[in-house]
């Protein structure tokens, strides 16, 4: 169980990033936080990935605070920080050098087959398109297997077609061992297709404003109707939390929960 | 009538096809060609000049057009060499200056690279030892020689001393710039499978540093040949900077040009011992320089 307990963050600049955030998240759930452009987002992901310290507030895994980065705890960032000068292979086993070589090849292996990169051990990162390199990343983070997976913006640099397939391509992966899922996006499209929640924020000072529940059963399909209430239910709770009012398109979908079933 | 235009046809249809395969075939021999023309003709491409000047010259004292005394042709030099080189002599001058240079480009590097990592990599020693060293690399190195001279003495230790100066305070920008500039996004990256400090240095920090580490080597060694000579103008019984100054005191011109080209020589071979050793290190670099030819 990862709990948030009213984490605070106050920049040495006195920029106020975030502000009393409060949340639990169960292991293997998957929980996207999604909110207008410098809303804490970032900050929040770094806290809990123990990159930098809330000022105000705890971050725990398994009653464990975090404070610094955490064996359990993984992140993906925007860009896919491959190492240049290491193959691809040996950026995917860059977490597992604690194990004996050959344990560690044999799972980079298999991650390589996993993420379809299996033809590309030998290439350097700068060989790679971008979305194989994000790929790369997502193996890089997903096989010394952590608990929790923290993802901020991982496709948006990527085109949309590449960001379906990897989208798809990351659920896929969480099936394996069901880590626990935390996804910064800026797409309401991409946070309704993977989380079973989704937070919104608001800003100045980033709080969360609502937390909507997506009650579908997976596989989900983007075109089904059901699918378009979840997508306007996230972009109605985000025009709020930006203090711009639209009209309900559909008072139905508002219910947030599981609706006429 | 209508077999023969047919078999006509068919025949033009099979010399067209064949044409065709040749074509093909041209065109897949035609890369390695290319390639090979790219790998050998570009060099050579780059000699024509200095060959076409020495020829030319050549031709025109054999001609009689200039007596060659001030400016001596390509084979005086080759003889005067040669000369050289059977008496022993040449290999005396190479060997004291090669190893001056050695032992001066040493030192230097080791202190640039130790004071360069220490500055780059403690914000305090920075502050506290980064404004002293920029003001003594604003001062021209050779006015150090008439101290080096006093303190020193006008033997080998002097010499070497001004030449480690000479490489120093590139190898000393070099990496504490390079460790300056490593991306906080790839530290990151580290921090985040908890490497350990020296494990972070080992991991991240020195390859990360090592591509503007071989430059600043490359810009030393550079620097520690010109200083050789500085050095070896303020009294020297042997090297190849006083077969220069002997040159020039017994009226020797051929003698001076020898040992300028055998600088040249030397100078770049050494280059390029460091560039072929360290490129094993840098092939995930991108290869733009080596392809353009900048290398
Ligand atoms: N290192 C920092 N120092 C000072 N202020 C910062 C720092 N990082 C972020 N901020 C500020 O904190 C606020 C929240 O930033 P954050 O990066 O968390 O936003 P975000 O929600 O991730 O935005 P985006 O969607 O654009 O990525 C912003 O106002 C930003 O200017
Ligand atoms: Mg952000």
């Amino acid at each position: 169980m990862l709990a948030l307990d009213r984490v605070g963050k106050t920049y040495p600049n006195g920029v106020h990033a975030l502000e009393r955030f409060s949340a639990r998240i169960k292991p293997g759930e998957i929980v996207a936080i999604i909110g207008g452009s410098g809303c804490g987002k970032s900050t929040l992901l770094r806290a809990i990935a123990g990159l930098d310290r809330a000022s105000t507030g705890t971050v725990t895994l398994d009653d464990a605070a975090i404070t610094a980065p955490h064996a359990k705890i993984g992140i993906i960032f925007q860009e896919p920080r491959l190492l240049p000068w290491l193959s691809v292979a040996d950026n995917i086993g860059f977490g597992l050098s604690d194990l004996p070589a050959d344990i560690r090849r044999e799972k980079v292996d298999r991650a390589l087959t996993r993420v379809g990169l299996a033809d590309k051990a030998k290439a350097w990162p700068r060989e790679l398109s971008g979305g194989q390199a994000q790929r790369v990343a997502i193996a890089r983070a997903l096989v010394p297997q952590p608990e929790v997976l923290l993802l901020d913006e991982p496709f948006s640099a990527l085109d949309a077609f590449t960001r379906r397939d990897l989208q798809d391509h990351l659920l896929d992966l969480w099936k394996d061992t069901r880590p626990t899922l935390i996804l910064v996006t800026h797409d309401v499209d991409e946070a309704v297709v993977l989380a079973d929640r989704v937070l919104v924020m608001r800003p100045r000072p980033g709080r969360l404003f609502e937390v909507i529940n997506v009650n579908l059963a997976r596989p989900r399909d983007r075109a089904s109707p059901l699918f378009e209430n979840f997508k306007r239910h996230v972009l109605t709770a985000l025009d709020r939390s930006l203090d711009r009012n639209i009209p309900d398109a559909d008072p139905k979908s508002m219910a947030g929960e599981a609706m006429w079933w | 009538m209508l077999h023969s235009s047919a078999r006509r046809v068919l025949a033009m249809t099979m010399s067209a096809e064949l044409h065709v395969t040749r074509e093909r075939a041209d065109a897949i021999a035609a890369p390695p060609a290319s390639a090979r023309l790219r790998r050998y003709a570009r060099p050579a491409l780059g000699l024509l000049l200095p060959l076409g000047l020495a020829l030319f010259w050549e031709l025109w004292v054999w001609l009689g057009y200039s007596n060659g005394r001030l400016v001596p042709p390509p084979t005086k030099i080759f003889a005067t060499v040669m000369e050289l080189a059977k008496s022993g002599e040449l290999t005396r001058h190479i060997t004291a200056t090669v190893s001056r240079v050695a032992a001066g480009f040493g030192l230097g590097v080791v202190a640039g690279t130790v004071l360069g990592a220490i500055s780059g990599y403690w914000g305090l020693a920075r502050q506290l030892l980064d404004p002293t060293v920029q003001a003594l690399r604003a001062i021209p190195s050779i006015a150090w020689v008439p101290l080096f001279i006093l303190w020193l003495g006008i033997f080998e230790t002097s010499k070497i001393a001004l030449i480690a100066v000479g490489v120093f305070f590139p190898v000393y920008l070099g990496v504490m710039g390079a460790i300056l500039a490593v991306d906080r996004k790839i530290v990151e990256v580290g921090r985040i499978f908890r490497l350990s400090g020296p494990a972070m240095i080992r991991r991240i920090l020195l390859p990360a540093v090592l591509p503007a580490y071989v430059v600043a080597l490359r810009v030393g060694l550079g620097l520690g040949w010109m200083f050789v000579v500085a050095a070896e103008f303020m009294g020297a019984s042997e090297g190849l900077g006083y077969l220069l100054i002997d040159g020039q005191q017994l009226g020797k011109p051929a003698q001076i040009v020898a040992a300028i080209v055998i600088f040249a020589i030397l100078g770049k071979t050494t280059d390029w011992l460091i560039e072929v050793a360290t490129a094993p290190l840098l092939r995930w670099q991108d290869a733009f320089g080596r392809q353009s030819g900048a290398a």
